[in-house]
């Protein structure tokens, strides 16, 4: 089942699926958002922030005065393409990945680090100090999110004895690693809004600062690094279904239309939380991840390792 | 591929490192230059357990040994540049010289 | 096809870490050090060592932007905008670097090397790995792991300015430490 080879298509389709739940998640923050406001809750409002796309595309791009272009370029790719590329080591429903890597959930760590670089050059090269200050923020968060969520990845790599994400599925078989190691579930799915710098941990682009990372870019550049934001979002949402989920596991409907109908509703939590918490500093955050959720993630690791030892 | 294939880019990496980490004035530049180092051993590491002793795990120990290494020396590096810099003011080798005999 | 992407990998890391020492903006030197080892990552995959290559890449990008606060923190110069040269004894150097690396390019073509041994590589390399890291190289393991922690410890020790009298007080009387900064179990941002 996992030794399997995906068909071409799937390289093609799994980016395009990718786009396609970031899109929606962007919809749905903006139908949140006209409830909120007292707006007509419509499909208007939900298309209209996709109506940014060609904006953008068409929109005259701002400079500021001795920029680095080429670093800023980089960083404001790098954020999307990595995005994409992390998703390319899931399976969607019991099929095999488009990349089998059988370091998979190394690769999607390993890309989401790269949104280190990406947004931190987003923030150094515009020469703009809200920007560098986002950009500083950024890196920030990151340090508090990424040794829960290291720890919080390897739990289900531990108990399926496998880094290949196919594995990782095929030995939720009957029960879903979600049920008996909650805290790594939890401290997952409070890194993916960190990572996507979204929500309460959208302090490296929040309002206080002009918008930060996002403050100077413009044009397409802006498209891509706000797409980067979305995009990593949907893939964090996409990792959670094979990693605490049971990935295509599910009555009557096939393996791929669970693994959807699951990656929407972990999308939908998402956003949904987005929206209702408020921005945490970075420092707080830090002193939460360092002091709680470490010690607590770790104790959970070791829950998977003893039952491998004893199984 | 061969061994050599592999090998003579790992020595171009090392060289360049030690160019660097020999020229630079700046600290952080030298551990610039001894990373770039620890890279090109890394390329030699896994070139010569994949062309000379690909069934033991011993030359796989090594990379991780060498990766190690590249994140002791970057911590240490950093803390001693801090530490310098908070006594003296001073990020250049040449003008740290509290241990020069 | 192997050999071709080796190719590029290898080109592009050498002229990476020909820039590192070229450029003047320290946000690109450090970038340009990282493409570098990127590409050695790239090499170590692409020689049967996924896990090694992707914890290589995963590592030096935390690694590389940690780097870049360094040196903007401590660089006199670190966008580049005003040129200096920040080098010594440069030809000395040169000269070294070159006689290592044909010392080494000698030595590398000159080696009768042995011919690839008769076993095939483990299917599942990652999983050599790690049972040789908790197997017969466990002392390795032991060992690089104390040297982990005493890095932490030591590092700590020597970037860190103040000690317990300046956060619990001359006489240690203050049950929440006070710290300049929030974000550990200090009592400042509260």
């Amino acid at each position: 089942m996992t030794e399997g080879t995906a068909p071409a298509w799937a390289v093609v389709a799994t980016p395009v699926l990718l786009t396609l739940l970031a899109m929606a998640a962007r919809s749905g923050d903006a139908l949140l958002a006209a409830r909120e406001a007292g707006r007509p809750v419509t499909a208007g409002a939900a298309l209209r922030p996709l109506l940014d796309i060609p904006r953008l595309l068409a929109a005259q791009p701002r400079r500021t005065p001795v920029l680095d272009r080429l670093l800023w370029r980089t960083g404001v790719l790098v954020v999307p393409v990595s995005a994409v590329l992390s998703v390319l080591v899931l399976p969607l429903g019991h099929g095999a990945a488009p990349a089998g890597l059988s370091v998979g959930v190394v690769w999607f760590n390993a890309m989401e680090v790269m949104t280190w670089a990406g947004l931190w050059l987003a923030g150094w090269a515009p020469n703009a100090a809200f920007a560098l200050v986002g950009g500083y923020r950024f890196l920030a968060q990151a340090l508090a999110y990424e040794l829960p969520l290291m720890f919080a990845l390897i739990a289900p790599a531990t108990a399926a004895g496998s880094l290949r994400v196919g594995d990782i599925v095929a030995a939720q078989h009957g029960l879903w690693f979600v049920v008996w190691m909650p805290v790594a579930f939890a401290a997952y799915l409070l890194a993916v809004p960190a990572f996507a710098f979204f929500g309460p941990l959208r302090y490296p682009a929040a309002p206080d600062i002009a918008g930060g990372v996002l403050g100077e870019v413009s044009g397409p550049d802006r498209l891509m690094l706000t797409a980067g934001r979305w995009l990593w979002l949907a893939a964090g949402a996409a990792m959670a279904v094979p990693l605490f989920l049971g990935g295509g596991a599910g009555p009557l409907l096939p393996g791929w239309a669970w693994s959807l109908v699951k990656t929407l509703a972990v999308l939908a939590a998402l956003v949904w939380a987005g929206r209702s918490l408020p921005v945490i500093r970075a420092d707080r955050y830090l002193e939460l991840a360092w002091v709680v959720l470490l010690p607590l993630t770790i104790a959970q690791a070791l829950v998977p390792a003893v039952v491998a030892m004893a199984g | 591929m061969t061994l050599e294939l592999v090998l003579l880019p790992a020595a171009g990496l090392f060289s360049l490192g030690l160019y660097g980490a020999l020229s630079q004035q700046s600290i952080v530049m030298i551990m610039m230059g001894i990373e770039l180092m620890i890279g090109g051993l890394i390329t030699a590491a896994a070139g010569f357990w994949h062309f000379l002793a690909p069934t033991a795990p011993a030359g796989q120990v090594l990379v991780v040994a060498a990766v190690v290494a590249m994140a002791v020396e970057m911590a240490m590096g950093f803390a001693v540049t801090t530490a310098v810099y908070r006594a003296d003011r001073v990020d250049m080798a040449d003008m740290a010289g509290e241990l020069r005999g | 096809m192997e050999t071709l992407v080796f190719g590029c990998l290898a080109v592009t890391a050498l002229t990476m870490g020909w820039l590192v020492f070229v450029l003047g903006s320290m946000a690109r030197v450090t970038f340009a050090l990282l493409a570098a080892l990127v590409c050695v990552g790239g090499v170590t995959m692409l020689l049967g060592l996924p896990y090694l290559g992707v914890v290589l890449v995963l590592m030096t990008v935390m690694e590389m932007v940690i780097m870049a606060v360094f040196m903007i923190a401590y660089m006199m110069n670190p966008a580049g905008l005003m040129p200096m040269s920040m080098v010594h004894n440069r030809y000395g150097a040169m000269a070294i670097a070159a006689g290592v690396f044909l010392a080494l390019a000698a030595g590398i073509l000159l080696v009768p090397w042995p011919a690839r041994p008769a076993g095939e590589p483990p299917a599942d390399t990652t999983f050599q790995l790690g049972e040789a890291l908790m197997g017969t190289q466990m002392l390795t393991m032991t060992v690089l792991g104390l040297v982990l922690l005493s890095t932490m410890v030591a590092a700590i020790v020597l970037a860190t300015a103040r000690g317990r009298y300046d956060r619990y007080g001359d006489r240690l009387e203050r049950r929440v430490p006070r710290d300049p900064a929030a974000g550990g179990t200090g009592g400042a941002g509260r």
